[in-house]
């Protein structure tokens, strides 16, 4: 099977991905959806380390997954104290932060 | 003896400094210090005239250089002095008539407040006058010009606290600047064509230059001589400036700084001779304004106003007889003499007929005055016998040659012409001095009490006021008799002036005779008019003429509608330009990049998703943009 | 090592500024005598330049020169002409008489004790701008002057946001006690606003064009370019000197002022203080038309006369525009405000008809300008604090009341107008006469200015002075002892350099020489010379 194939999938996670973070509220869904994205770029960079036949792809791969983790602790962290504060996961809630 | 000249100056200058900033300390004999250094002038004036008299005609001028004033590359412009016999006839005539109106004043000025300032500024008026006569080039006359110009306002505003006196003085002030700009122009081309403007190199080198160049210096010189003796087309201020105290309407309005513009003109012969021209249009200039004076003259009722109008009118016989070349310039100048005689003599006996009617102006209330003030009576009776040219009296010597000389202008219609307006002048001169003197010292009294009741109580002046009167009755019944003996007149200015006979149209004892006959005719009418029956007190209605007269010839309502008005609309225009138009743009900008902050600010809506979306987008952008750059 | 005249000059009220800020809230009237006593001490040294100096002699001198930013080629490089030092005389003159002048401007409010007004700091700021004026002409690192040409903002802003006129605040209790005032301070800080923002667009233009003039030339001394141009080592492309011209002018204009970039000038003078008007006006200003002298002739001679045609028109405009707009004016600083705008268009036309009549007259038209306008607003100053009305129609009949106050302001008033015998007519017509030998239609268009300023200052005299005495007025005190002290030397120089300009126009020539030979321009010669 062509790596290609890899790649489209990527595309179409990437997609799904972005679309959620664009229309969904709940908090938690965006934090998914992100993650979703996230992964989107790892399955096509490791498609890339395949087809280049190098390693670089799947090291930065491996960073992503640690930024991904650590993304995880702090968003995760966000979106509690948040919910603790207004009882409410909504994103557009949250939009005191504005000039 | 030339080291006297600047003394000539340096009197009545140290006199106003004195008094313009001694206080109060001086206001007790301040005036004796003002008239003392105005007699000190007139006699510098008189030993230089003297030592002038000794000398043979050629060597008669004097040179005094005090320093050098604007030295910069290319340009030389000294403090330097030149007494010829034509600035000598202009400084005895100024420091003598200026000595007379001082001591004039101390009587008149007596129960002003703020005497001691009033004999400042005449002292001031003094020097700038002095100096504008004796300077050597244009610029330093340009000194005095505008000197004289500011004493005239000063003086003229003498009682501020009118406001119809400070109006009257800013007009004569603005009025007279237009002309200076003229001068100024003048002496810039002078600068530009001759590389100099000294008097002696401009004058002698006009024939190194084009006609063309000398006409245009000859019609700025003419424009600023319009305005500084009132002639059309910027006559407005005169009659005006009859708001100053009548001393200085004597001085500076009759006899001395109006004469300037003749003064000006004969100065510059050589530019004018050189310049047909402008010539043609000083004689036009002339002829207009002598019949415009005695016009208005005739419908005035004030006494002043109708004397302003003579004065503007005889100025006009002056500025025709300059504009003749060298045939007129002596009589030109004879005029202004004699003239400076009688009409500070008349405006002496008019302020003293005021002193006596509790400055009350208008003609129609006086009557009668001349068994009440005698000496006024005889002697503005000589002065007008010498105005309207009596025969053997000053103003008939030197009128009639001008008359003469207008005859001789040229062979064809254009003599015709302005003989013909000199005539007519002289006519109507008759008129209206007639009237005046008819309406002030004849008939009934028709006197009335002022408005606080006070009956006016006509009485006979102070001799401070009266002796400077008789003196110049004197002048104005012998000057010109004297000047005539032998031409000797003439023959004293020919070294400046050049001179040659005149060859009238007609023949000259028809001239004389037609002139006797026109002011008789003159006189009668006005008799018929006014002596005949009596004078009503509030003036009749008038034909049109009479009423436009009246107003000077519609002249102040056409300035006011077009200057006055449309400068108002102009300034307040522009005002509402810069601050909307040319602030406004600037205030726009400013303004347009608050609004578009504003407008980037709602994009800062604090909605995480709309965040996301321009994230999205830019990175599209990004990305289809890098795509193009590479298939490009 | 000689002894750093020029450094002394500048550094004298810099220090006194330092110190008078530094004296105690407490002591507020030693700290007005110390920067009385500052301000003469500079004029002392400025007199010492002055005499050191020699017409004669080279171009520049008493010259400093010491590594500053090494990186850059940037010098401190002092050094002066006839006309740095003809313009240090006068800034160092002028400072004492408005320190004499402000001297109560900057006391606390009587009535409202809770408002502080720092005192020491008028003065401290007042001797600040003094010490980055007198520097500024006599810097020749063009990147030293930018630095102090942009410097003299910050002092200046506070002086116009920060010290309103006394009238202001004492506004008759019609206008509900605190919002006239409010409103004034509203006015003021707009004008404050104004004036920086206006001076800081010139100033980064014109930084643009002093890193360009680096990139260039590769230094930034002005006698190096200046040298290596003449000789011909620097070339510049046509296109390349003219932006820089105008990167370099279009600051000097806004700073000069210029049509149509002056209308901060007006906002900035009728807010400030009168003392403060006079030191925008009087010295200020006169560093932008200088350093069109020294900079722009100097470093862009070719581009120079090729913007000659389009400057002079816009002179021109300045002239007529700013004396017709002052003949509508209301208010009495503003008035002054636009008649300063015509007289820099003289000013600036000189300059630029690159003729000696011309600069020299130009050179001598700040001079004499700087003291005229200081006689005047200054007295209008008097005049406005007695009222505390600044408007025209609130005054009337003064004259009466108060003729020393009333003659004072005449004279200034005439000095305005160039009446001859006062200092200014001798500028004024040098710079006609020369504009008109090359450029006769401008110098007779320019000779309706003469008009024009006739009738805005006869008018405004005859408002205020003339009439019957308006009962406001009736009680106003004639000029007091201090006030006759600022005012009387001012008339009596005036009258000097009316009558005797000699020692200023000796000293300025030689400079002018040098000036119109670096743009290579000869006088034209009198038609009848030439015929010859």
């Amino acid at each position: 099977m062509s790596p290609v194939n890899y790649l489209y999938l990527a595309a179409l996670l990437f997609a799904i991905g972005s679309t959620g973070v664009l229309i969904r509220r709940n908090a938690i869904v965006v934090f998914m959806c992100i993650e979703l994205m996230l992964n989107a770029c790892n399955l096509a960079l490791v498609t890339f380390s395949r087809m280049h036949g190098n390693l670089d792809g799947q090291i930065i791969a491996f960073f992503t997954m640690v930024v991904a983790a650590a993304e995880v602790v702090v968003g995760l962290a966000i979106i509690v104290s948040l919910f603790r504060s207004r009882h409410s996961a909504s994103v557009d809630d949250a939009s005191l932060m504005k000039l | 003896m030339e080291n006297l000249i600047a003394l000539l100056v340096a009197a009545p200058l140290l006199g106003a400094a004195v008094l313009l900033c001694g206080g109060r300390r001086l206001d007790r004999g301040g005036h004796w210090i003002g008239t003392l250094l105005a007699v000190v002038s007139f006699a510098v004036g008189v030993l230089l005239f003297t030592d002038m008299l000794g000398k043979d005609a050629e060597h008669r001028a004097l040179h005094q250089s005090l320093f050098s004033w604007i030295p910069v590359e290319g340009f030389q412009a000294d403090v330097a002095f030149q007494l010829d016999q034509l600035s000598m006839t202009f400084v005895l005539l100024i420091t003598g008539v200026g000595s007379l109106i001082h001591v004039y004043s101390i009587g008149y000025m007596e129960h002003d407040e703020r005497r001691r300032r009033f004999f400042g500024y005449l002292n001031l008026f003094l020097a700038a006058m002095l100096l504008l006569v004796i300077a050597d080039n244009y610029l330093l006359l340009y000194v005095g010009w505008e000197g004289v110009g500011l004493a005239s306002y000063l003086l003229i505003g003498f009682w501020q606290h009118k406001p119809s006196a400070a109006t009257a003085a800013k007009k004569a002030f603005l009025v007279n600047r237009v002309g200076d700009m003229g001068l100024s122009i003048a002496i810039m081309l002078m600068f530009t064509t001759f590389g100099t403007f000294a008097f002696g190199p401009v004058l002698e080198s006009t024939a190194d230059t084009s006609e063309g160049m000398l006409t245009a210096i000859g019609l700025l010189l003419l424009l600023a001589a319009c305005g500084k003796s009132a002639q059309v087309p910027l006559q407005s201020w005169l009659g005006d400036a009859m708001e100053g105290p009548t001393p200085v309407s004597a001085l500076i309005h009759a006899a001395t700084m109006v004469t300037a513009g003749v003064y000006l003109i004969t100065r510059s012969g050589a530019i004018f001779n050189a310049a047909p021209d402008a010539q043609l249009a000083v004689v036009i200039v002339g002829a207009v304004t002598l019949l415009f004076g005695a016009i208005v003259g005739c419908a005035k009722d004030d006494i002043k106003k109708a004397l302003a109008g003579s004065t503007m009118s005889q100025i006009g016989y002056m500025i025709l007889a300059a504009g003749l070349g060298p045939i007129g310039y002596a009589f030109a100048i004879m005029h202004l003499v004699t003239h400076g005689f009688f009409k500070a003599g008349l405006f002496l006996g008019a302020g003293s007929v005021m002193h006596g009617m509790n400055d009350e102006v208008d003609m129609r209330k006086y009557g009668g005055l001349r068994k009440y003030m005698p000496v006024t009576f005889v002697t503005f009776g000589l002065g007008y016998l010498a105005i309207i040219g009596f025969p053997g009296l000053s103003g008939f010597w030197s009128k009639d040659k001008i008359i003469e000389a207008a005859f001789a202008y040229d062979d064809g219609i254009r003599g015709w012409i302005f003989g013909g307006v000199a005539l007519l002048g002289a006519g109507i001169t008759a008129f209206y001095m007639t009237r005046v003197m008819i309406m002030t010292f004849f008939g009934e009294k028709r006197w009335q009490p002022d408005a606080d009741g006070n009956e006016p109580h006509p009485h006979e002046s102070p001799k401070s006021m009266t002796i400077p009167m008789i003196v110049l009755a004197f002048g104005s019944v012998f000057a010109g008799g004297l000047f005539s003996l032998n031409e000797s007149f003439v023959k004293w200015l020919e070294p400046v002036t050049q001179f040659e006979h005149p060859h009238p149209v007609i023949s000259v004892p028809a001239i004389t005779a037609s002139t006797v006959v026109v002011l008789l005719l003159g006189a009668a009418l006005a008799y018929v008019m006014y002596g005949r029956k009596p004078v009503p007190v509030t003036a009749p209605r008038g034909s049109l003429l009479t009423r436009a007269a009246r107003r000077d010839l519609l002249q102040d309502d056409f300035n006011h509608v077009v200057l006055v008005r449309g400068g108002e609309h102009l300034t307040r225009s522009l005002v509402y330009v810069d601050h909307t138009m040319v602030d406004g743009v600037v205030n726009g900008t400013a303004a347009g990049f608050g609004g578009l902050s504003g407008r980037m600010r709602k994009l800062q809506n604090g909605f995480a998703r709309s965040y996301a979306v321009s994230m999205f987008g830019g990175t599209a952008i990004l990305i289809a943009a890098t795509l193009l750059m590479r298939a490009v | 090592m000689s002894f750093p005249l020029l450094t002394a000059t500048a550094a004298v009220p810099a220090i006194g500024a330092i110190v008078t800020a530094a004296v105690p809230s407490a002591r507020r009237t030693a700290a007005k005598w110390l920067a009385l006593l500052f301000s003469l001490a500079t004029l002392l040294l400025a007199g010492v330049v002055g005499a050191r100096f020699d017409p004669g002699g080279d171009r520049y001198q008493l010259t400093e020169s010491h590594a500053w930013i090494a990186d850059f080629g940037v010098r401190y490089e002092l050094g002066v002409d006839g006309i740095g030092v003809a313009l240090i005389g006068l800034t160092a003159l002028l400072i004492p008489f408005i320190i004499l002048a402000g001297w109560h401007d900057a006391d606390p409010y009587e009535t409202d004790s809770k408002r502080w007004r720092p005192t020491q700091g008028f003065f401290a700021l007042i001797l600040m701008v003094e010490a980055m004026v007198i520097l500024s002409f006599e810097a020749t690192d063009v990147f030293l002057f930018y630095v102090l040409f942009e410097a003299m903002l910050i002092p200046m802003y506070f002086l116009i946001g920060g010290f309103g006129d006394r009238a202001a605040a004492t506004q008759p209790a019609a206008d509900a006690a605190g919002g006239s005032d409010e409103k004034a301070a509203a006015q003021r800080s707009y004008a404050a606003v104004k004036f920086l923002l206006y001076n800081l667009v010139g100033g980064l233009i014109m930084l643009a064009a002093v890193i360009g003039l680096y990139v260039v030339a590769g230094n930034f001394s002005l006698q190096e370019i200046a040298a290596a141009r003449a000789s011909g080592e620097l070339e510049m492309a046509t296109n390349t000197e003219r932006l820089l011209f105008l990167g370099f002018f279009f600051a000097f204009a806004v700073k000069a002022p210029l049509w149509p970039l002056h209308t901060w000038l007006p906002n900035a003078m009728g807010e400030a203080t009168a003392p403060v008007a006079v030191l925008i006006t009087a010295v200020v200003d006169k560093v932008g038309t200088f350093a069109m002298l020294r900079f722009c002739l100097q470093l862009f001679p070719e581009a120079s006369k090729w913007a000659t045609p389009v400057i002079l028109v816009l002179a021109l405009i300045s002239i007529v525009y700013g004396a017709l707009l002052a003949v509508g004016q209301r208010d009495i600083k503003r008035l002054v405000a636009y008649a300063s705008i015509s007289h820099f268009g003289f000013i600036i036309m000189g300059i630029f008809a690159m003729t000696s009549q011309g600069q020299s007259g130009a050179t001598l038209y700040m001079i004499n300008h700087g003291i005229s306008t200081a006689a005047l607003m200054l007295v209008a100053g008097f005049l406005i604090s007695r009222r505390g009305s600044r408007l025209i129609a609130d005054f009337g009949g003064v004259q009466k009341v108060a003729p020393v106050l009333a003659g004072t302001f005449l004279i200034g008033s005439l000095a305005t107008l160039s009446l001859p015998g006062l200092a200014p007519f001798v500028s004024e017509f040098l710079v006609l006469v020369g504009t008109f030998t090359r450029y006769p239609v401008v110098g007779i268009i320019a000779t309706f200015g003469i008009v024009l300023a006739a009738l805005y200052t006869l008018v405004l005299y005859q408002r205020t002075m003339t009439g019957p005495v308006k009962l406001e007025v009736a009680k106003m005190p004639d000029l007091r002892v201090r006030e006759l002290v600022v005012v009387a030397p001012l008339i009596a120089l005036l009258i000097f350099l009316g009558v005797y300009p000699k020692p200023v126009t000796d000293l300025v020539n030689p400079a002018v020489g040098h000036t119109l030979s670096d743009v290579q321009k000869k006088d034209p010669k009198p038609e009848v010379e030439a015929a010859k």
